[in-house]
């Protein structure tokens, strides 16, 4: 047999694999594990959105859409976004379903970035967007985030980094991994430097709508920074429809038809059952998705409260589905901790610096998990931080 | 949401949440949730605490039925006289005023056909009040209370994921 790896282009072979990957490996392999490991719901789709997609089916449409997805779709996506954060797009040039946040990243990237050009990416960050960054030519440059900010995007810290050749900000609100958000104020702070400096804001909004205590603010809706945002959203979070790979584009229309050509020379078009059903998601599925936010809030302060109790405290993240605790205490590596925590315990959690080194000493939780699950985990976790404390 | 509603809420959806938990889950104090739920005890607000259970699969063999009754009903009390009356009988288990073409929906649970259809033949359908019953058995169970019997969804999520 040939030696594959002999073909690959060197930018590929060099390119790390996901640390997360290593250890789903690891994890993967063991029976018995308690997971908090997980980057999803735990609700299955609601049933009235796989019911209006089994009817789709059924009435025959198993066919292509328009590249950019379908008008209706795009039509309630406009309405949506105007319902909840007072944004107006055009459904016919601002607007690209995609197949997931995912795809919508890697396009932006690809139509945005000449070789050489920086963007400016927070961390600890969501895994994919400095390979997408690296293989779409561009240099990815890391702003640090820390605890006692609450993981927020500082303005010194953003000013520091930008250079001539920085042209893209990547912001994740709630982020994934540390369960920040950034409010008003704090979004605001950076908006005179992004302007200065011409930036493309690329704002993964992915889980804005699982913000507690308050509304989520998207960057795009201050003064000036409409016309040089991309939102990127979808369904997977707020929806629970992480299987469906549906996500959406909006902003300039000049940046979204470039990423819709691309999208049509690689994608054709995200498939019709998830365009279906999210657009069921969007017409009926509202009162349902609140139920869960306030779900995942009560499992969100309580495994908050028992991580304190058992010497992991964490500051209280007001987004997403995760808790970002210290391991300080332990005086470990975040690895270390992590498949020590497996070995022992067998409680599955993400090492942070998976999301990066300003994740070091820090773990991701995920609690979109039963109270039964993460109290039996809280447990475990508790008689291992006794053991190891230092 | 007031406190006393999200608590219902808490212990509709899983009655051995503790209080510690439920006070966690709302960000309350311990003591002020514990408080509470003695006040909805004591107010019959909360009437009681029980499991949703599949008898079948337990290997019971009981028979549940659905019986409609036609009753008469009296000046000052309407119908709820004889709604109480038939309540309080073991066998009932549940007992609606409905609207339409019967007034009292009765579900009856026994120990077989014969236990159930001598209750209604000698004490239900013998009550002067009542003019009519109609009874519907159940063959089969498929949700109750909001619980599906043979629930085929699990966690199917891959134990780590980005």
């Amino acid at each position: 047999m040939i030696d594959g790896s002999r073909y690959l282009r060197d930018s590929i072979k060099s390119l790390p694999p996901s640390g997360i990957r290593r250890f789903f490996d690891l994890a993967s392999h063991m029976e018995g594990v308690i997971s908090l490991g997980v980057g999803e719901p735990d609700f299955v789709t609601p049933w009235h959105i796989r019911e209006a997609c089994f009817y789709s089916l059924e009435k025959g449409y198993t066919m292509y859409t328009a590249n950019a997805g379908m008008i209706e779709l795009r039509e309630e996506i406009a309405k949506y976004l105007y319902r909840w954060q007072n944004l107006t797009y055009d459904p016919e040039t601002e607007i690209l379903v995609t197949v997931g946040v995912s795809e919508a990243i890697d396009l932006a990237f690809r139509v945005l970035l000449e070789d050489g050009d920086e963007v400016l990416i927070p961390e600890p960050s969501y895994v994919s967007y400095v390979p997408g960054t690296i293989m779409a030519g561009g240099t990815p440059v890391m702003l640090d985030t820390r605890e006692e900010d609450e993981f927020r995007l500082t303005r010194d810290e953003l000013a520091g980094k930008i250079t001539p050749r920085s042209k893209l900000l990547l912001l994740t609100y709630p982020n994934n991994p540390t369960g920040g958000i950034m409010g008003r104020d704090d979004l605001l702070d950076l908006v005179d430097l992004i302007v200065a400096n011409d930036l493309i804001v690329i704002s993964d909004e992915i889980y804005g709508e699982l913000t507690y205590e308050g509304k989520h603010v998207s960057i795009a809706t201050l003064p000036g920074m409409k016309e040089r945002t991309i939102i990127m959203n979808g369904f997977s979070k707020a929806f629970a429809m992480t299987g469906w790979r549906i996500g959406y584009a909006c902003g300039n229309r000049d940046i979204i038809g470039a990423m819709n050509k691309l999208h049509q020379y690689t994608i054709l078009c995200a498939p019709i059952m998830g365009q279906m059903a999210a657009l069921e998601a969007l017409r009926h599925g509202e009162a349902e998705m609140r139920r869960m936010v306030e779900d995942y809030d009560y499992r969100r302060r309580l495994i908050l409260k028992g991580l304190k109790e058992i010497g992991l405290p964490s500051f209280e993240p007001r987004g997403a589905f995760y808790v970002f605790p210290s391991i300080s205490v332990t005086g470990m590596s975040s690895l270390e901790f992590s498949e020590k925590l497996l070995k022992e315990e067998k409680i599955a959690v993400v090492p942070g610096n998976a999301f990066g080194r300003s994740g070091e000493g820090f773990v991701r939780c995920c609690y979109a998990y039963s109270v039964d699950h993460i109290e039996q985990a809280l447990e475990r976790m508790g008689a291992f931080v006794a053991r190891h404390h230092v | 949401m007031s406190l006393d509603r999200r608590i219902l809420e808490l212990l509709e959806r899983d009655a051995r949440h503790t209080p510690q938990q439920i006070a966690a889950m709302l960000g309350e104090d311990e003591n002020r949730v514990i408080a509470e739920i003695a006040r909805l005890e004591k107010e019959k607000i909360i009437l009681g605490h029980t499991s949703i259970i599949n008898w079948e699969k337990a290997g019971d063999d009981g028979v549940t039925a659905m019986v409609e009754v036609k009753v008469t009903p009296e000046r000052e009390v309407g119908f709820d006289a004889i709604a109480n009356r038939i309540c309080r009988f073991p066998e009932v288990r549940t007992v609606y005023l409905m609207s339409g073409l019967y007034d009292l929906a009765v579900v009856v649970h026994g120990k077989d056909l014969k236990d159930i259809s001598t209750f209604i033949s000698q004490k239900l359908a013998t009550m002067h009040q009542v003019q009519s019953t109609t009874t519907h058995f159940v063959l089969k169970r498929y949700k109750q209370d909001g619980f599906i019997f043979d629930d085929k969804e699990k966690d199917r999520r891959l134990v780590v994921s980005p």
